[in-house]
């Protein structure tokens, strides 16, 4: 050891004389070097973000591929899950439970269907974001992206697979009498403000999930007590008709409750406006704008921090 | 041997400056508690008090390593296992924050890890497409160097390979795709952690040659391997890690007599 310590860390290499004495910094300042890793200001990570997009696109949908590339009936399950999904929610609360009071057979198994997959659609976001940073170490340790990426990545993976969805529910609401109409153009805008608020929510969990990697096991707890206070297998005005009338509205103003009922408005013919909330399209524009918004920011304030070891 | 030519295609515009870097990782659980549900309590319990009783440990990976790194050099980096090599590499790229000192770079480096963004269970083919946009490149990019890749990795050798899901590939083969689809990109300055040591010996001798011409195309490239003779090939330079620290910083014969030396013993 002690032999080549005389050497020490001497460059032997001679540097070019021109520079010599500059400090490390002015060198970097004189050569316009930048500080390696550094988070860029926000107008330019958005700028950087949609150069990107393409990679989001390709990575979600292959993604969603893999997902189901070692089974025997491959594509198939894309539909085959959330059709088995409905079939055993039907069977508890359909039909055991009783959970359709307040409404016909031909309107509560299509809202039933809907609840479940709209809520499946925020609640698998919810799961993979926090997933999306902690989960994916290597990917963010090896190459230099956004990292707003995965969170968005995942839920637009989510989202291609409540397309898978949207053939089942169609079938359903068909087979049950809602017939395609003009108030069908109204799920567009409706899915879209929810999976504006999906990709925010996604990012914030992504970052917390970053530093506390623990969420995920925590997660599918608080994702099942959203699900059962959001009315998805019941009505909550008939279920909470005698319950002080501000937990049914904090209930329904809850932005799971007000997409899923958004949507059931615009998909099932027997389920008119007067199941909604007064006010429900601007609630539903400002959950969305708040999430993703406020979640875009909140998750860009790290970048320069996630994949730290 | 390759550092015939260092004086001529070595500009003495900085590409990489490191200042006095410095980098810690921070370790949770595994540490103080032996896992136990009793320790995990006390961790628990213990919250609020040093870091040090929750479990965290720190681990001082590189401690203070000031380099600079100029165009057209290849730098290598060599050290025993567990010297900060690929931490620092990591640095570089950005991909590790640092406790102190800072890294200037020109551009953005790329780390040619051999764990990229690739999934098994695509094929070949999207692959290649989703390595390439992955790395930054646009759709047009990819399109038009996907053939090169194809042919430089040599997977079609052998049949077509490249339709088949990656996970279906020898380890060799996938390491070569995954070298193929990162070496695809001209970059400012190339990090390469251990890639060359996969391959078959023929693939070895391509891959060389395709990092002589990144350097070539202007770039500056680190290589961080333990096959000295890899290093004696492709770097005019070597660095010297052990313990964080940089033991010596020269031209490659000289660092690596000294290396052999230290390690024959």
């Amino acid at each position: 050891m002690s032999d080549t310590q005389q050497g020490g860390a001497v460059a032997t290499s001679a540097p070019p004389s021109v520079d010599e004495g500059l400090t490390p910094a002015a060198l970097a300042a004189k050569y316009g070097l930048s500080v390696s890793g550094a988070r860029p200001g926000l107008v330019e990570y958005v700028r950087e973000l949609w150069s990107r997009r393409h990679f989001i696109l390709a990575f979600s949908s292959a993604k969603l591929t893999a997902q189901y590339s070692q089974a025997k009936l491959g594509q198939v399950w894309q539909v085959a899950t959330p059709l088995l999904n409905a079939l055993v929610y039907y069977l508890i609360f359909g039909l055991i439970l009783d959970a359709g009071r307040g409404m016909t057979k031909g309107v509560y198994i299509p809202f039933l269907v809907t609840g479940i997959f709209v809520f499946t659609f925020t609640q698998s976001s919810v799961m993979a974001g926090v997933r999306a940073i902690s989960g994916n170490l290597g990917l963010v340790r090896a190459l230099h992206f956004p990292r707003a990426t995965l969170p968005i990545s995942f839920s637009l993976q989510q989202l291609q697979q409540l397309m898978f969805s949207m053939i089942v529910l169609v079938a359903v609401a068909i087979a049950f009498g809602s017939y395609p109409s003009l108030r069908w153009l109204l799920l567009i805008p409706a899915l879209f403000l929810q999976f504006v608020f999906n990709v925010g929510l996604a990012m914030i969990v992504a970052r917390m999930g970053s530093k506390t990697p623990d969420l995920a096991q925590l997660m599918p707890f608080v994702m099942r007590t959203w699900m059962y206070a959001s009315g998805v297998m019941f009505s909550i005005p008939v279920m909470l008709a005698d319950k002080p009338a501000w937990i049914a509205d904090v209930l329904m103003y809850n932005p799971a409750a007000v997409y899923m009922d958004l949507i059931r408005f615009s998909l099932i013919e027997g389920y008119g406006a007067e199941n909604l909330p007064a006010h429900v399209w601007m609630t539903a524009l400002g959950w969305a704008l708040a999430f993703g918004i406020g979640g875009f920011v909140y998750f860009w304030k790290a970048e320069e921090r996630y994949g730290r070891g | 041997m390759a550092d015939t030519n260092t004086n001529t295609d070595r500009s003495d515009v900085p590409t990489v400056i490191c200042d006095d870097v410095h980098i810690v990782y921070r370790v949770n659980a595994g540490g103080g508690g032996k896992g136990s549900a009793t320790a995990a309590l006390s961790r628990i319990v213990g919250r609020g008090k040093a870091e040090v009783t929750r479990g965290v440990r720190k681990v001082h990976a590189v401690r203070g390593v000031t380099f600079t790194a100029y165009r057209g050099e290849a730098i290598g980096l060599i050290g025993s296992n567990g010297s900060g090599k690929s931490t620092l590499l990591r640095a570089v790229a950005g991909l590790l924050p640092t406790e102190s000192g800072k890294v200037y770079t020109d551009g953005q480096p790329s780390l040619l890890g051999v764990n990229a963004a690739l999934m098994n269970d695509l094929t070949g083919e999207r692959n290649v497409i989703l390595g390439g946009l992955a790395m930054g490149m646009s759709r047009e990019e990819v399109r038009s160097r996907y053939e090169g890749i194809v042919d430089f990795s040599g997977i079609n050798e052998k049949g077509d390979f490249i339709s088949l899901p990656m996970r279906t590939y020898s380890s060799g083969m996938g390491a070569r795709l995954r070298f193929a689809i990162a070496a695809a990109k001209n970059h400012d300055v190339l990090l390469i952690d251990e890639a060359l040591a996969t391959g078959d010996r023929k693939f070895q001798i391509r891959s060389e040659e395709r990092i002589r011409e990144l350097r070539k195309e202007a770039g500056t490239v680190f290589l961080v391997s333990h096959s000295n003779k890899s290093i004696r090939d492709t770097c005019d330079r070597v660095l010297w890690l052990e313990k964080g620290q940089l033991l010596m910083d020269g031209p490659t014969d000289e660092v690596l007599k000294a290396y052999e030396r230290e390690t024959a013993r």
